[in-house]
């Protein structure tokens, strides 16, 4: 089966400033993929290539080619809102919008136009189940979102991306404003969600990548040093420069 | 170190007391205004006072309905032409194009609250109204006018206020709207109004209230003739533009009848204001 994800020969810029350099990668389909590296390697910067959310940085350039389910979504005339449809996020921290818990949930369909109660109704409902919160919140959908407690909002996050039904799941350092407990909650969260769709997550928490995905990739200055399966890359990295990250000699 | 302390002292005292004079003179205002005023409404009748639109102080007639009927349609069509300039300028200025172009058009908006009143009226009475003469009818000067001309006026705080208001809003809002596939509108519409609302409604509300104050430059344009309007080609004659008409040459009780038409626009005011300051609050509850 080919990839869901195939980035080749990427390079982008930040005005002179150079990004990320010549990174290739492949993500493969209902699997979960980590990125990890230091602060400022650029794994969220990649992350954010794959929704073209690096186009709001205006001195953003991008060369190389990205193919999402085969289509390169840099080639020109490519519709972004329905890449962002097809390629979700979830965000660093919690940023539910100040509507009620309902309306959260039903965004996406209203910015397709589909406002028919009974489709709504049934979205917002069958979106919070997939994501764990509907014994929650059941009984609260009018009320504003930002009531909720942080790990709730999180996971109304990714239930208003499930409900606009998206390939890929991309989450960016998702547990960073949580506890230990609702991290645990977020996590098997997401390796339910792993039947159903293809997740990138970036992460500084190498123990979160090692519980949680099937493959890892290690960046470092805005390279990609190595990329395997989880467990090899944890257990007998190939390259020196992870071996020094995953065991803590780094820096 | 005594005299460290003395000085210490004395600054603060000095701060304290310029801080309560300016409370001290709106106080005193209020109390001018309204003993000159209130004795005159008692003495005339509220009802007669605020529902009679005869205004003849030679024959002792003081009916002030057609000047606030005149100050809510001058306000109101202030509104219609300020408030959605005002409002569609912000989300422009900070949703849709580049930093540099706000970093020049913002501050060049806001110089419009620069320019004094009476140059308003002078371009109201030398381009405004001859316009609206030759291609609509009706004197000119008129309700339509003072309406164009003080929505201009009322546009900077409109906008600023606004832009501040939109331009709070957390990144992060906006991101998440383009992230579920919302186009740059949809992501205005949808959230960012929303979030900002109550800074939007406090900017609508203090554009409001310049309206209603304003005073020079509706002299200028609004005809000044005293009738309850019955288009907007008529010409109208406001609360305010009737105090500094006639204050002049008033004597008696036609002199306190403008003092209790100051009591009625002190009363608009305080009411916009506090309007002003619930929604403000409201907006603070919600985030």
């Amino acid at each position: 089966m080919k990839p869901a994800i195939e980035i080749s020969g990427l390079n982008l810029f930040y005005g002179l400033f150079h990004a990320l350099k010549d990174v290739s990668l492949a993500v493969e389909r209902r699997k979960i993929t980590a990125l990890i590296g230091p602060s400022g390697c650029g794994k969220s910067t990649l992350l954010r290539v794959l929704n073209r959310m690096n186009d709001l940085i205006p001195e953003c350039r991008i060369t190389g080619s990205v193919l999402v389910e085969g289509r390169d979504i840099y080639a020109g005339g490519e519709d972004v809102c329905a890449l962002r449809k097809k390629v979700g996020m979830v965000f660093q921290r919690p940023n539910p919008f100040p509507l009620t818990v309902r309306e959260n949930v039903a965004f996406g369909l209203r910015v397709e136009g589909i406002n028919e109660p009974g489709a709504i109704e049934q979205a917002v409902e069958e979106s919070l189940k997939a994501a764990w919160l509907w014994e929650n919140v059941k009984d609260s959908l009018d009320r504003s979102a930002l009531e909720l407690p942080l790990d709730q909002q999180q996971r109304l996050c990714v239930a208003r991306l499930l409900a606009v039904e998206p390939d890929v799941i991309l989450m960016d350092e998702p547990c960073s404003a949580l506890d230990p407990i609702a991290t645990g909650k977020i996590e098997d969260l997401m390796i339910e969600l792993r039947a159903r769709y293809t997740i990138v997550i970036v992460t500084h928490n190498m123990q979160q990548a090692s519980r949680i995905s099937d493959v890892s990739a290690y960046m470092l200055l805005g390279e990609m040093i190595e990329m395997g399966p989880t467990l090899q890359l944890f257990s007998k990295p190939r390259d020196r420069r992870t071996e020094d990250y995953i065991t803590g000699r780094y820096g | 170190m005594v005299v460290r302390w003395i000085a210490e002292r004395a600054v603060k005292w000095v701060l304290i007391a310029l801080a309560f004079s300016a409370l001290a003179s709106l106080l005193l205002i209020a109390v001018f205004i309204f003993k000159e005023g209130v004795p005159f409404i008692v003495r005339v009748g509220l009802k007669d006072f605020l529902l009679s639109s005869e205004w003849d102080p030679q024959a002792g007639r003081f009916g002030v309905f057609a000047m606030i009927v005149a100050s809510l349609c001058v306000t109101f069509g202030a509104m219609i032409v300020g408030a959605p300039l005002g409002v569609a300028g912000a989300i422009f200025l900070n949703e849709f194009v580049s930093r540099r172009i706000t970093r020049i058009v913002k501050p060049a908006i806001e110089l419009l609250a620069g320019i004094p009143s009476v140059v308003y009226g002078f371009i109201g009475v030398v381009a405004v109204a001859p316009l609206i003469r030759e291609h609509l009818g009706g004197p000119g000067l008129s309700l339509l006018c003072a309406s164009l001309i003080l929505g201009v006026m009322v546009l900077p705080t409109i906008m600023s206020v606004a832009a501040d208001a939109i331009s709070s809003v957390p990144n992060s809002y906006r991101e998440g709207a383009l992230a579920l596939g919302a186009t740059r509108w949809q992501s205005v519409r949808m959230v960012i109004l929303k979030a900002a609302r109550s800074g939007i409604v406090a900017g609508v509300i203090l554009g409001l209230g310049r309206a209603v104050g304003e005073t020079m430059a509706v002299i200028m344009v609004a005809g000044n003739t005293v009738q309850v309007p019955g288009s907007v080609l008529d010409p109208v004659r406001t609360l305010t533009t009737n105090i500094a008409l006639e204050m002049g040459h008033a004597t008696g009780l036609h002199r306190q009848a403008l003092f209790a038409t100051g009591v009625v626009l002190f009363v608009v005011i305080m009411i916009l204001n506090a309007l002003t300051m619930a929604a403000m609050k409201r907006g603070h509850a919600g985030k």
